[in-house]
């Protein structure tokens, strides 16, 4: 299964907006949350429908516009998304209207548009695409479940040009309540008391792809494969999955080029340490958390990453760990995991 | 009446978050809906509740809806008629 | 791709069962499960009657079994009662390993947001109850049932609104027919929750009272909820294994209405999209479907739609059609993988359940729903439809095997 990448749109806490331009003025994340430099969207929205939409809706809409006018698509043939939180800014005013108003005087808005998948409906409604349009919410595997499904269906049909989008938003109020839970604390299994927990920094973003089966020179990059797994016991584990993963898609570790760490800083964890020095001490190394921050769906701003690195065959500097410039660069992989739950490969291809 | 007009503007605006607009862009008979301000079906929803909240007046049936919410005008009428104090 | 995919496990709860066969007796005897709400605690229990499951959280954890973890929310609960009597249904003990790539894929709307929305100010000021912002997220119930059930090859969440698990399990057959997984465990869950509740009735789609599937003064939907999971596998699985087999899914397909984000198009263009590519996909001619369980949740919008799109396919032969709304409620995202357990029952029990409540037919359209129990019918092939929010109309076929 292979899928094209013919389009992109990103919004992201860089300047990630203008597709002509990569990386050039580098930013240093706040702590501990970043918000997304966002676009003036009264150039994408028509403000009798910007005045209603939240944050995560108006950046989803209009990375998922600029997408599509980059891929030259104007109705895609499916519409796919993932978000791990969902609408977070409209949940939470919903949420406490209910309970501040002891349940009366609710007004449909805000509750309308907490559903997971509004983003995904309001592109259709937007663009009147009545194709097939799926939203997954697991975690820091929803971008991926929605790239796998899109390359089914790629696999079912090359013809076929997929809307196919990432993203997840950061509130105050959310980060508050999720920090008292220690739900930022980096994965750590060697706590010792007194303890204070290294914390990843929280972000967010909207990345999307127009995906498809059909090969252009103008294409991006190409995703290969995507693959998932759920708490491994042990590194070992890992390095088994990672080996299956290459293996299923005929290759061995020496064939990449980089791989990219969903680690959050140059620290990493003790999972990521180990595998960097076990089977990726090899592998040229990369990261991107610095850039875009922890949130679900960051994955998608990897893959982004990844597609502009293989289109321009340069690596930035502020991406790379350890390693060098190789020439010609030809196969990324991203590997991301937090907090050892969830764990995802992706494979991209320079085309 | 004036008074309670140039509130309602003010009410509407706020409620239905109509950003870029100020009391003075809204005429007070000109429809809301469809071709006069764009509003919508989610929108005549906001609006029930406003008239509840803000003036105590309960819609007895929905589909009143469609008369009372005409225009600024019309919502007027409606709350001076029907507002118990 | 030619894999044909099964159903070899069935299971779920809600207010008309807490099983398969207290389920299939509710059915049978047309015993609805809506009744005025007493485990909800809402300032409007005694305004909206809904399809509540008559036991408190500690008793549904009494029933989901010993293996679950300390601060389960009621939506996973649900999940794990149904998905445990699903694989149990197909033949498997949770925790025994499978020689064959077993994933799970889950639906919710709700997520951990029953509890969530108890103690939301409480997070802030107190410690005590910051394990419930952990099972806030959708993913919860579906890690939570891989666990105790022992699965780990694969899993994944949808989230559509009211199309939510018929689409969890139109991407588990999918995940078949492309060989990523050869079993999925597929379906939703969702408890009832002052948010939903409270949200619905801001979009004034609520009926006071019994709700009314396809009638012409049919006033809103009653809410419900509940979880249904189904064991899909590979064909060749069950047959080298000689486990029963309930059925094929044949067809499936999910489009969108994209006309508004609360209601359907006036001529219910999604809705007919979604069953004319389900039947195109299973080769079937509209006069073989026997049965369609409708989403017909009672709304003005919904069964008016929903009727206008089954006449544009089925005219002049409209097969037997009724929504089992009237029963459970509204179960939100677990109403596809419930709806898609009572298909299954018709099919293996020759049975085509009534349309409950019903008080007269709406004056736009030209069928009227069934309103008495079938039986001894021969059932081929069920439509069971699903439209959610945000326009996301599915359907999916299933076909005796």
């Amino acid at each position: 299964m292979e899928a094209y990448i013919s389009g992109l749109g990103n919004i992201s806490a860089q300047e990630t907006f203008d597709n002509f331009v990569f990386l050039e003025n580098i930013r240093k994340l706040d702590a501990p949350l970043t918000f997304c430099i966002e676009p003036n969207y009264k150039e994408f929205i028509q403000p009798i429908q910007l005045r209603r939409m939240g944050r995560i809706l108006r950046m989803g809409v209009t990375a998922a516009a600029k997408c599509l006018k980059d891929a030259g698509v104007e109705v895609p043939d499916a519409i796919i998304t993932g978000t791990g939180l969902g609408l977070v800014q409209d949940t939470e005013k919903f949420l406490t209207a209910v309970i501040e108003n002891e349940e009366k005087f609710l007004t449909p808005t805000s509750f309308i548009q907490s559903t997971h998948n509004t983003v995904g409906a309001h592109i259709a409604v937007m663009l009147k695409c009545n194709n097939y349009n799926f939203t997954y919410v697991h975690s820091n595997i929803s971008f991926e479940s929605a790239l796998l499904d899109s390359m089914m269906l790629i696999n079912e049909n090359s013809g076929l040009n997929i809307l196919l989008g990432g993203l997840d938003e950061i509130t105050d109020t959310y980060f508050k309540i999720t920090d008292k839970a220690g739900l930022w604390n980096k994965y750590n299994p060697e706590e010792q008391i007194p303890h204070i927990p290294e914390k990843a920094i929280a972000g967010e973003g909207a990345t999307y792809f127009v995906i498809t089966g059909v090969s252009k020179p103008e294409n991006y990059a190409k995703f290969m494969g995507v693959s998932t797994f759920y708490k491994p016991k042990s590194t070992g584990g890992i390095t088994s999955n990672l080996l299956k993963f290459l293996n299923h898609n005929g290759l061995t570790i020496s064939d990449i080029d980089l791989v990219l760490l969903g680690q959050n800083d140059t620290n990493g964890d003790s999972i990521y340490n180990s595998i960097r020095s076990g089977i990726l001490k090899e592998t040229n190394q990369g990261y991107y958390k610095h850039l875009c921050g922890e949130y679900y769906t960051s994955s998608a701003f990897a893959a982004w990453l990844a597609a502009n690195i293989l289109k321009r065959q340069v690596v930035p500097d502020a991406v790379l760990l350890k390693g060098k410039q190789t020439k010609p660069l030809k196969k990324i992989l991203i590997w991301n995991h937090f907090r050892n739950i969830n764990h995802s490969f992706m494979l991209l291809s320079a085309c | 009446m004036a008074d309670l007009i140039e509130k309602l503007k003010t009410e509407i605006i706020e409620a239905l978050n109509l950003e870029d607009l100020e009391p003075d862009d809204i005429d007070k008979d000109s429809p809301l809906f469809g071709d006069g301000l764009g509003l919508d079906s989610i929108d005549a929803l906001e609006l029930i509740v406003l008239l509840e909240k803000n003036y105590g007046i309960k819609l007895q049936d929905p589909k009143e809806g469609k008369k009372v919410f005409f225009s600024v005008q019309t919502m007027a009428d409606y709350i001076t008629a029907n507002q118990k104090n | 791709m030619l894999r044909r995919v099964v159903v070899t496990g069935i299971g779920i709860i809600s207010s008309i069962g807490n099983n398969i066969s207290e389920t299939l007796q509710s059915l049978k005897c047309k015993k609805s499960g809506i009744s005025p709400l007493t485990i909800l605690n809402t300032l409007h229990k005694d305004t909206f009657p809904a399809g509540e499951i008559k036991f408190t959280n500690h008793e549904l954890e009494l029933l989901a079994g010993g293996d679950i973890p300390e601060f389960p929310t009621r939506t996973t609960l649900l999940g794990i009662i149904a998905a445990k009597e699903a694989y149990g249904d197909a033949g498997f003990k949770p925790g025994a390993s499978t020689s064959v790539k077993t994933g799970i894929v889950s639906a919710t709307t709700v997520g951990g947001m029953d509890q969530t929305e108890q103690y939301y100010f409480d997070f802030f000021i107190s410690d005590s109850h910051l394990h419930y912002v952990r099972t806030h997220d959708c993913c919860d119930n579906t890690q939570t049932i891989a666990e105790c059930l022992g699965i780990t090859d694969f899993m994944t969440t949808v989230s559509s609104a009211c199309s939510s698990s018929a689409n969890a399990i139109m991407f588990g057959a999918r995940l078949i027919k492309h060989g990523i997984a050869d079993r999925i465990i597929a379906g939703g869950t969702d408890a009832l929750s002052k948010f939903t509740l409270n949200g619905f009735n801001t979009l004034k789609i609520l009926d006071e009272k019994h709700c009314r599937p396809f009638s012409d003064d049919r006033n809103g939907l009653n809410l419900g909820e509940g979880a249904a999971f189904l064991v899909l596998e590979a064909e060749e699985i069950p047959v080298r294994e000689n486990r029963k087999i309930y059925c094929d899914i044949t067809g499936y397909a999910n489009a969108n209405d994209a006309y508004h984000q609360t209601a359907s198009s006036p001529d219910g263009y999604g809705p007919f999209l979604a069953m004319k590519k389900a039947l195109d996909m299973s080769g079937l001619k509209a006069g073989q479907i026997d049965y369609i369980n409708a989403h017909g949740t009672g709304t003005d919008n919904n069964d008016l739609t929903e009727g206008l799109a089954i006449e544009k396919i089925f005219l002049p032969q409209i097969p037997k059609v009724s929504s089992t709304k009237a029963f459970t409620g509204h179960t939100l995202g677990a109403a596809g993988a419930i709806e898609a357990v009572f298909s299954i029952l018709s099919i293996k029990h020759g049975l085509i359940f009534p349309n409950l409540n019903y008080s007269g037919k709406i004056n736009e359209l030209n069928f009227e729903p069934t309103l008495e129990l079938t039986e001894g019918a021969e059932v081929k092939n069920v439509l069971s439809n699903s439209f959610g929010f945000g326009g996301n109309d599915s359907s999916l076929i299933f076909s005796k095997y």
